[in-house]
């Protein structure tokens, strides 16, 4: 059973993996907090939020919208949540026998911190597929975002089930994930590790809680306009400053 | 899955203590029965009833059911005191010591079973020593000198007091093996060497007579049956009887172990 101590270094492929997993998933998790407040944008206004569409596409730099842009973030970000999914894929339980062991002790060990391992991992598979649709839509359309254009995929597309879900997919397991990230490498716990980590606790809920609220806020902002916009499907909103002077509330 | 609460404490029901103070409940302990030298009886649990007395502990229970109503019953104990770690048990699910569980934290039905992820002796009495020699083999758990044996004439180098406190802090695990009963990861993966054994390491490596580098201790814990396989479930700090720091040397070692390993 001893190991000989040779000084020799084993495979750092362990390592890598913990760290790359970790690197993706705090990446991702940074990524879509400031998604939704991207996309809540909505809230305060038609207007501002398609000053964001535009200013994501490049307009403010470039002169004029480059949707490609939207396109290159898109496989980015595919790329990162394929590379975390292969990394947290060798997580799961993987035989049955493994899933009963893991069944029996989080019902009997009634333990926060193991409830909402399971969580992320339940999240996370869900993820597996919510996530590939939206992206896909994005990656071959970027170029439908906007008051109008979002609206419309939310309501006339039948995206809102969609987004419902991966709503809160996302919030769940990201916010658990990055609690668990940080706890795991022993980060911002100060002086009392107990205390510390109890108060991350309560940060991550109140975070969560807040995205939660945003994020179904401006998802029934989205299905309002694209209610009211149902007959004119396909029809892009012209900010007001681009609108004629003689009708305020109309359309060129 | 079962919704469960969201507590990160083993139970510590006020509400059942407050309850309680008066005793004179009468108890019900339904015990794992199975000796694996008697193949042909079935695993089963088994009701005993007693009178609960003051400041009566799973200890003193077990005692009065092994000598009033069955001698056959198996559980390890030795110091009574939490410092042997013998009577680690699965107390309503959870691992806890025996002897440090007073009966008025618990609601009238006690259901004891052995600790899971160790080889079964019988009854509640499980192999944990077999489990921590294996792991101590593993991850070589004691001082590695490069210089040879040390001279025991001399006087033995001194060490800053604030380093001294924090071995002896975490030289205070007992082995019980509750921290391997709490973890997810240990259950469902049983070559994972647990907090038990990451926290045993953490203590060599920043004992100043151990003169091995961070290299040698990747050797034996920069992998996943050492500190990339734990999952951070946490199970271990909250469960641990000692209140040991479980997850901060966790976190200790796979910051060294990743420097090491970069």
């Amino acid at each position: 059973m001893t190991q000989p101590l040779t000084g020799r270094r084993p495979s750092r492929l362990s390592a890598w993996m913990d760290m790359v997993q970790g690197g993706t998933g705090l990446l991702l998790v940074l990524f879509m907090w400031a998604h939704m407040l991207m996309v809540s944008s909505i809230l305060l206004g038609k207007d501002a939020m398609y000053w964001v569409a535009r200013m994501f596409e490049g307009e403010p730099l470039l002169g004029k919208p480059y949707p490609i842009l939207v396109s290159g973030v898109v496989l980015f970000i595919l790329a990162a949540i394929v590379v975390h999914a292969v990394l947290a894929l060798r997580r799961f339980p993987a035989s049955s026998h493994q899933y009963q062991t893991l069944h029996h002790h989080i019902r009997s060990l009634r333990h926060g911190d193991t409830t909402l391992w399971y969580l992320q991992v339940i999240t996370g598979f869900a993820l597996f597929f919510l996530a590939s649709v939206h992206l896909y839509q994005m990656l071959l359309h970027p170029g439908d975002i906007g008051p109008y254009a979002s609206s419309d995929r939310v309501w006339s597309g039948r995206f809102w089930p969609l987004y419902l879900l991966l709503l809160f997919a996302v919030e769940l397991h990201g916010g658990i994930g990055v609690y668990r990230l940080v706890v795991k490498w022993g980060w911002f716990l100060g002086k009392d590790p107990r205390r510390g980590r109890r108060r991350l606790q309560r940060i991550k809920w109140l975070i969560t809680a807040f995205l939660l609220a945003l994020g179904l806020l401006t998802l029934a902002a989205y299905m309002k306009i694209g209610m009211e916009h149902e007959a004119r499907v396909g029809e892009r909103y012209v900010p007001a400053h681009l609108q004629p002077v003689a009708e305020p509330q109309g359309n060129p | 899955m079962r919704a469960a609460p969201m507590t990160n404490a083993p139970a510590n029901d006020n509400r059942i203590a407050a309850s309680n103070v008066n005793g004179g409940r009468t108890l019900t302990l339904r015990i794992f029965r199975y000796n694996p030298l008697q193949p042909e009886q079935e695993p089963h649990l088994q009701s005993f009833t007693l009178e609960e007395a003051d400041t009566m502990t799973l200890f003193i229970a077990l005692n009065e059911i092994r000598e009033n109503m069955d001698p056959t019953l198996q559980f390890d104990f030795v110091c009574r005191a939490g410092i042997c770690g013998s009577c680690a048990m699965l107390i309503n699910g959870r691992p806890g010591l025996a002897c440090r569980t007073l009966t008025r934290d618990l609601p009238r039905e006690i259901t004891l079973a052995p600790l899971p992820g160790f080889e079964l002796i019988g009854d509640l009495s499980v192999n944990t020593g077999k489990w921590m020699r294996g792991m101590s083999e593993q991850l070589q758990t004691w001082i590695h000198r490069t210089g040879g044996a040390p001279d025991l004439c001399r006087l033995e180098e001194r060490m800053e007091p604030e380093v001294a406190e924090n071995i002896y802090e975490l030289e205070r695990c007992i082995e019980c093996g509750c921290c391997i009963s709490a973890c997810g990861t240990a259950q469902m993966r049983p070559d994972f060497v647990g907090a038990v054994g990451i926290n045993q390491l953490a203590r060599f490596r920043i004992d100043p007579r151990d003169d091995r580098t961070d290299t040698q201790f990747f050797e034996v814990l920069g992998d996943d049956t050492g500190v990339f396989g734990c999952m951070t479930l946490l199970g271990c700090e909250d469960f641990c009887p000692k209140d040991l720091p479980l997850a901060q040397q966790i976190a200790y070692m796979r910051r060294k172990m990743v420097l090491a390993a970069t």
